[in-house]
C-alpha cells in the first residue's frame, strides 16, 4: 500500500512545483477565494518585515497569524514554499494512517456486533468488506493532496495548510488513542484558528468509546476522564499562550488573531457568508449580529453530540465541515478538509439522494466565482450582489451536502438494526422519510 | 426540502421527467430560441438614468465647421509631405491652442504578419493634447480620440478635433480635464497609449510611457470621419471581449441626435418604424442580430472597444456619407460633441446609474439582462434534462469498475484543444520552413488543419485503460453535457451572445448524440455544429443581415480573414475568443464526437 501513497504523494508535489514556477501562482495567491486576511501570505510577508524591524508584527493591523507561525516562518522564509509542500504531504499521511486505524476499528466494531446479533438478519448487504475498505485510506490521500482546492491553497501559500495539518495531526493522535497528544494538538489547532474548539467533543467522545467507559452522566469514570482531558488540553493552551507571550513580550496577539476573527472587522469578500450581511448592516445591529452568528458555528456541537455519541469519527467530519461553513473567514483550504473524509463514508452512496447535483452545484459555484469576480471588479458590468449570490449557492451547496450526508448516515444506522426490509404494521412494505 | 426528500414524490418527478425528456428538450430548446426571437418586438424605450446628465440644460455655440475643413486640409497635407503622422505640426497646432502637449512612442512586433492591414513591425507616435480644467483640481478627465490611420482616412476628423479643441479652450466651465488624442496605426496606437496611461503592460507592446497625465478618464468618445460633408452617424458599442459601455452614454448621444436633427444609424440600420409593425419588427431583428455577432465576435468594434477594458465609458461615433439627399456639416457633428461632454462634464461620479448588460434592437430600445437571460437559460435546461436522464437509470454495479477509463479521451480531446491553441502561433517558423506558404497563411491553414486532425484522432481512447463498461458512453455523454454547461453558464455572465449562439448551435447534438443506430444524420449535425463551421455560416449569416449577401468563395475569404484576426486580436487586445473556442468549445464538442463514434 505504500507505493501508490508514494505515487500520489510525487504527483502532487510535481503539480505544485510547476505550479510555483508558472505565472498563475502571482494570479491564484490574489484569489480571494484561496487568501483570506487571517492566512495571506502577503500578510505574513509584512508581518515578517515588520518583525525584523524590531516592531511588534501585530502593529500594523494587517498581520493577524499567530506568534509561532510568525516565529516558524521567520526561520523557514527560504524554504517557504517547500514548507508549505512537506505541509500537505504531511497532513495527507497522517489522514491516510488515520483513516488506516479507523478502518480497523470500524471493522473490528461490525464484527463484534455480528457476534453479538445486534445487526438485522437481512443487512449483509450492508455491510462493509475489507475489500471495500481496503483502498479508502489512499482514496482520502488522493482527495486531499490533489483536490485543486488544496493545490491552489498551497500554491498561494495560505497558512490555512498548515492548520489543516495541524487538525489532520489532531485526528491521527486521537484515532491512535493518544489522550495526551490529541489534548496538544487540538491545544494547537484551537491556537491557531479557534473554531477547532468545537472538536474537544467529538474527540472526548472518541477517546471514552476506546477506554471503553459508558457514556452516561452519573458515572464516576466518565467525569474523571472528561477532566483529565480537558485539563489536559487547557494545560497545553495555556502553555502555547504563554510561549507566544513570551515570544513577541506582549499580549498583542490576544485582540489581533482571536479578536478579529470573532468581531470580523475586515469585510474582504471571500466564499463565507459574514462579509456582505455585515457589509450592508446597520452599525449599531452589527454586534448583536456578529454574536448570533458565531455561536451558529458553536451551536451544533451539542445536539449533533448527543445524536451521533456513537460515532465520533463521523461527528468530527460533520463538525469540520459547519467550521468551514460558518467559520468568519473561509478559504477553499478549509473545505478541501473536510472533502478529503469524503471517501471514508462511500458506504453511504446508496443512501444519498442528492450527491449529483450537488457536487454539480459545487464545481458549476467554483467556476462562477472568479467569472463574477471579474465582472464586479474589472468590467464593473455587475456588482456585490452577483458575487454574494453564488457564495450564497455554495454554501447552501455545502450545507446540503452534509445534510445529505448525515440523513445517509443516521438511515444507514436505522437498517442495520431494524433490517433492511421494512414492513407497516399492515404487512406492505414501508419506506424511511424525514419529517 | 419536502419534494427533495420525500421519496415518493421524488420517484414520481424523476418518472415523470424520464418519460417526457425528449418532448420537453425539444420544447424547451424551441421556447429559448422563441423568447430570443420575440426579444426586439418586447424591449422597452430608453431613459437616461443619471440625474446629473438629465436634467441640466446646455446650449451649444459652437460653429466649428469651416475651421475644421481647414485644419483637415492642412493636416491632410502635412501627413502626404511627412508620408506618416505629421507629429511636429500636431504638437504645434494643438499648443497654438493652449493645450499641453505630449508626445508618446510606441513599438510592436505582431506574432505573425497582419494581412488586412499590411503590417508586422510596428512603430508609431501617439499625440494627445491636455486642456486642463480651469474648475477643478486634475481629478477627472474626458477624452476626444481620434484613431489615425494610412492614407487620408479620418483628416476630417482630426480637423474636427482640432478645431473643437480649440473652442473648448476658450470655454470656462471644464471641471473635468479634456484629453484630445491622435494616435497612429489605429487600434494598436490606441492600446499603447491605454497601456502607458495606466502604467501597465498587458500585451507586451514596447511604449515610452506617458510623460503628461490628467484625471482619471470618466468618458470617451471615438471619432471616425473621412468626409467632409456627411449623412448620416453610425455609433458602434461593441468592445472588446463583448463588453458594452453604460446604456446612459448611448442614450446621451441619441438625445443629442434627436435634438440637432443628426440622421443616426445603429449597425448600419436607420432606426425601425414606430409601432408594432412586420418590417419594423425584422428591422429591429436584423439589427439586433448584427449586434449579437459583433459582440459574439468579441472584438472591438472600434477604438472605443479598447477602453471598456479599463472601465472608462466610451462609444465609437462614424461619420457616413452615402447617396442620400440631405447633407450635414462638420459643423452639426461638432456641436453634437461639444454637447456631449458638456453633459459629460456635470457628472459627479462615473458612469454606473444605467444597464451595462444589454443588446440594442435600435438606438432607442433596449432589451436588459433580466429579459434576455431566460432565453439562453432555456437552452441551458435541455442539458440539464438530458444529464438528468443519463442520472435516472444509472447501472450502479458497474459503476464500481472506477472511472479511469474516462482519462484517456478526456486528455486527447483536451490536448486537441491545446495543440489548436498553442501550435498554429509558435509553430509558423516551422511551417514555412517546410512548406510553400507566407507565415499569416501557415497560422490560418496550421488553424483550419489541426482542426480537421482532431476530428480524426482515434475514437475509441476509452480502451486503452481496462475496466470500461459496456454503456460507458453515457458516462462519457454526461461529463461532455455538464462541461459545456459549464461553458455556457461561464459565457452567459461574460458575453451573452457568444453564449447564446454557442448554445443555440451546440446544444441539439449534444442533447441528440448517442453511439449505435444510424449514425449519419448525428455525424451531419454534428459536423454542421462544430465550432468552425458555426463560424463560417456567422460570416455568411452576418453578410445576409447587412442585405449585401456573399457568395460562398468570398465568405470563406472572409472566414479565413475572419480567423486571421480572431488570432491576431488575442495577441494585440487580449481578446478571449480563441481561448474560449479552442480551450473550451472544441474539447466539449470532440467528446460528443467521441460519444458517436462509441465502439
Amino acid at each position: 500500500m505504500a507505493a501508490p501513497l508514494v505515487l500520489v504523494v510525487l504527483a502532487a508535489v510535481t503539480v505544485r512545483a510547476a505550479l510555483y514556477r508558472s505565472s498563475l501562482a502571482a494570479f491564484i495567491a490574489e484569489r480571494v477565494e484561496v487568501a483570506s486576511p487571517l492566512n495571506a501570505w502577503k500578510r505574513v510577508v509584512e508581518g515578517l518585515a515588520l518583525l525584523d524591524l524590531g516592531v511588534s508584527p501585530y502593529s500594523g493591523a494587517i498581520f493577524h497569524e499567530t506568534p509561532l507561525i510568525i516565529y516558524l516562518f521567520h526561520f523557514l522564509i527560504e524554504y517557504a514554499e517547500l514548507v508549505f509542500m512537506i505541509t500537505d504531504v504531511l497532513t495527507a499521511v497522517a489522514l491516510y494512517l488515520a483513516i488506516q486505524d479507523f478502518n480497523k476499528v470500524v471493522f473490528k466494531k461490525q464484527k463484534l456486533l455480528i457476534e453479538l446479533d445486534k445487526y438485522a438478519p437481512d443487512v449483509a448487504e450492508l455491510i462493509q468488506t475489507p475489500m471495500e475498505m481496503h483502498y479508502i485510506p489512499l482514496k482520502v490521500a488522493l482527495f486531499y493532496l490533489l483536490n485543486p482546492y488544496t493545490v491552489m491553497s498551497c500554491v498561494a501559500k495560505s497558512t490555512c495548510a498548515i492548520n489543516n495539518s495541524v487538525i489532520a495531526f489532531f485526528i491521527l493522535a486521537t484515532i491512535k488513542g493518544s489522550a495526551f497528544l490529541s489534548a496538544v494538538f487540538l491545544a494547537l489547532a484551537t491556537y491557531q484558528s479557534l473554531y477547532p474548539l468545537t472538536l474537544f467533543a467529538p474527540a472526548l467522545l472518541y477517546l471514552l468509546q476506546r477506554q471503553f467507559i459508558p457514556i452516561k452522566l452519573k458515572s464516576k469514570s466518565f467525569w474523571l476522564y472528561t477532566m483529565q482531558y480537558a485539563s489536559l488540553y487547557l494545560c497545553s493552551l495555556v502553555v502555547i499562550i504563554c510561549l507566544s507571550f513570551f515570544l513577541l513580550n506582549s499580549w498583542d496577539f490576544i485582540p489581533s488573531v482571536y479578536g478579529f476573527i470573532l468581531s470580523v472587522p475586515d469585510l474582504t469578500p471571500n466564499i463565507g457568508l459574514f462579509w456582505y450581511f455585515f457589509a450592508e448592516m446597520f452599525e449599531h445591529f452589527s454586534l448583536f449580529f456578529v454574536c448570533v452568528f458565531q455561536i451558529n458555528v458553536f451551536f451544533y456541537t451539542i445536539p449533533l453530540a448527543i445524536k451521533l455519541k456513537e460515532h465520533p469519527v463521523f461527528f468530527m467530519f460533520v463538525q469540520l465541515a459547519i467550521i468551514s461553513i460558518f467559520k468568519s473567514y473561509p478559504t477553499v483550504g478549509d473545505v478541501a478538509l473536510y472533502i478529503a473524509f469524503l471517501p471514508v463514508w462511500s458506504h453511504l452512496y446508496r443512501f444519498l439522494r442528492n450527491i449529483f447535483i450537488l457536487s454539480c452545484v459545487l464545481i458549476f459555484c467554483s467556476f462562477l466565482f472568479p467569472v463574477l469576480w471579474h465582472l464586479w471588479i474589472y468590467a464593473g458590468s455587475a456588482n456585490s450582489n452577483f458575487y454574494y449570490a453564488i457564495t450564497l449557492t455554495f454554501n447552501i451547496g455545502q450545507i446540503l451536502l452534509i445534510s445529505d450526508y448525515f440523513y445517509a448516515f443516521l438511515r444507514r444506522e436505522y437498517y442495520l438494526t431494524h433490517g433492511l426490509h421494512l414492513t407497516r404494521q399492515d404487512g406492505t412494505e414501508a419506506m424511511l422519510v424525514l419529517k | 426540502m419536502g419534494l427533495l426528500s420525500d421519496p415518493q414524490c421524488r420517484r414520481a418527478l424523476a418518472r415523470l421527467l424520464l418519460r417526457l425528456n425528449t418532448p420537453l428538450c425539444v420544447l424547451s430548446y424551441l421556447a429559448g430560441l422563441t423568447w430570443f426571437l420575440l426579444l426586439p418586438a418586447l424591449a422597452p424605450r430608453t431613459y437616461l438614468s443619471e440625474n446629473a446628465m438629465g436634467s441640466t440644460m446646455v446650449g451649444e455655440g459652437s460653429d466649428l465647421g469651416p475651421r475644421a475643413l481647414a485644419l483637415a486640409r492642412d493636416f491632410g497635407a502635412h501627413k502626404r509631405k511627412v508620408g506618416g503622422m505629421p507629429v511636429e505640426w500636431l504638437e504645434q497646432t494643438m499648443f497654438q491652442l493652449g493645450l499641453e502637449v505630449h508626445r508618446q512612442p510606441f513599438s510592436r512586433t505582431l506574432p505573425f504578419p497582419d494581412e488586412a492591414h499590411e503590417r508586422y513591425l510596428v512603430r508609431g507616435t501617439n499625440v494627445f493634447g491636455v486642456l486642463r480644467a480651469p474648475r477643478a483640481a486634475s481629478t477627472e478627465a474626458l477624452l476626444l480620440l481620434v484613431p489615425g490611420s494610412e492614407g487620408s482616412k479620418n483628416n476630417q476628423a482630426v480637423g474636427l478635433l482640432l478645431a473643437l479643441a480649440g473652442y473648448c479652450r476658450g470655454q470656462v466651465y471644464w471641471a473635468k480635464d479634456l484629453i484630445f488624442l491622435v494616435t497612429e496605426h489605429d487600434l494598436l496606437g490606441t492600446q499603447a497609449w491605454l497601456e502607458a496611461y495606466h502604467d501597465v503592460n498587458l500585451t507586451g507592446i514596447h511604449s515610452g510611457g506617458v510623460p503628461g497625465r490628467a484625471g482619471a478618464i470618466q468618458a470617451a468618445l471615438a471619432l471616425e470621419l473621412s468626409s467632409d460633408v456627411l449623412t448620416s452617424v453610425d455609433v458602434a458599442v461593441e468592445g472588446l471581449n463583448g463588453q458594452v459601455p453604460n446604456l446612459d452614454l448611448l442614450t446621451l448621444f441619441h438625445s443629442f441626435c434627436l435634438k440637432s436633427g443628426l440622421l443616426c444609424t445603429f449597425q448600419g440600420k436607420l432606426p425601425p418604424p414606430e409601432g408594432p409593425s412586420g418590417p419594423g419588427y425584422a428591422q429591429s431583428l436584423r439589427t439586433m442580430g448584427l449586434m449579437v455577432l459583433g459582440q459574439a465576435g468579441g472584438g472591438p468594434g472600434g477604438a472605443h472597444g479598447l477602453f471598456l477594458r479599463f472601465r472608462i465609458e466610451a462609444l465609437t461615433l462614424r461619420g457616413i456619407n452615402s447617396f442620400r439627399q440631405h447633407k450635414f456639416h462638420l459643423g452639426a457633428l461638432g456641436r453634437t460633441l461639444e454637447g456631449m461632454f458638456r453633459k459629460l462634464n456635470n457628472l459627479l461620479e462615473r458612469l454606473h446609474q444605467s444597464y451595462f448588460l444589454y443588446l440594442l434592437p435600435s438606438l432607442s430600445r433596449f432589451v436588459s439582462i433580466g429579459s434576455y437571460m431566460p432565453a439562453l437559460g432555456l437552452l441551458l435546461l435541455v442539458l440539464v434534462l438530458r444529464s438528468d436522464e443519463g442520472e435516472g437509470d444509472p447501472p450502479p454495479e458497474e459503476a464500481r469498475g472506477g472511472l479511469l477509463w474516462l482519462l484517456p479521451p478526456i486528455l486527447v480531446s483536451g490536448g486537441a484543444g491545446a495543440a489548436l491553441y498553442l501550435l498554429p502561433v509558435r509553430g509558423q517558423a516551422v511551417a514555412t520552413q517546410h512548406f510553400p506558404v507566407g507565415e499569416a497563411e501557415a497560422v490560418v491553414l496550421a488553424l483550419i488543419g489541426i482542426y480537421v486532425a482532431g476530428m480524426a484522432l482515434p475514437h475509441s481512447t476509452h480502451r486503452w485503460v481496462r475496466g470500461c463498461p459496456t454503456r460507458g458512453w453515457m458516462t462519457l455523454k454526461l461529463l461532455a453535457l455538464l462541461a459545456l454547461a459549464l461553458l455556457l453558464t461561464c459565457l452567459a455572465l461574460l458575453n451573452f451572445s457568444l453564449g447564446f449562439l454557442l448554445g443555440a448551435t451546440l446544444v441539439p447534438p449534444a442533447a441528440a448524440v448517442r453511439p449505435g443506430g444510424s449514425r449519419l444524420p448525428l455525424a451531419i449535425l454534428l459536423v454542421l455544429t462544430t465550432p468552425g463551421l458555426s463560424l463560417f455560416l456567422a460570416v455568411l449569416l452576418e453578410r445576409e443581415l447587412l442585405e449585401a449577401p456573399a457568395g460562398l468563395g468570398e465568405a470563406w475569404q472572409r472566414f479565413l480573414g475572419a480567423l486571421g484576426q480572431g488570432l491576431l486580436q488575442e495577441h494585440l487586445h487580449g481578446a478571449h475568443l480563441s481561448p474560449l473556442l479552442c480551450l473550451g468549445a472544441y474539447p466539449c464538442w470532440l467528446l460528443l464526437w467521441n460519444v458517436l463514434f462509441w465502439k
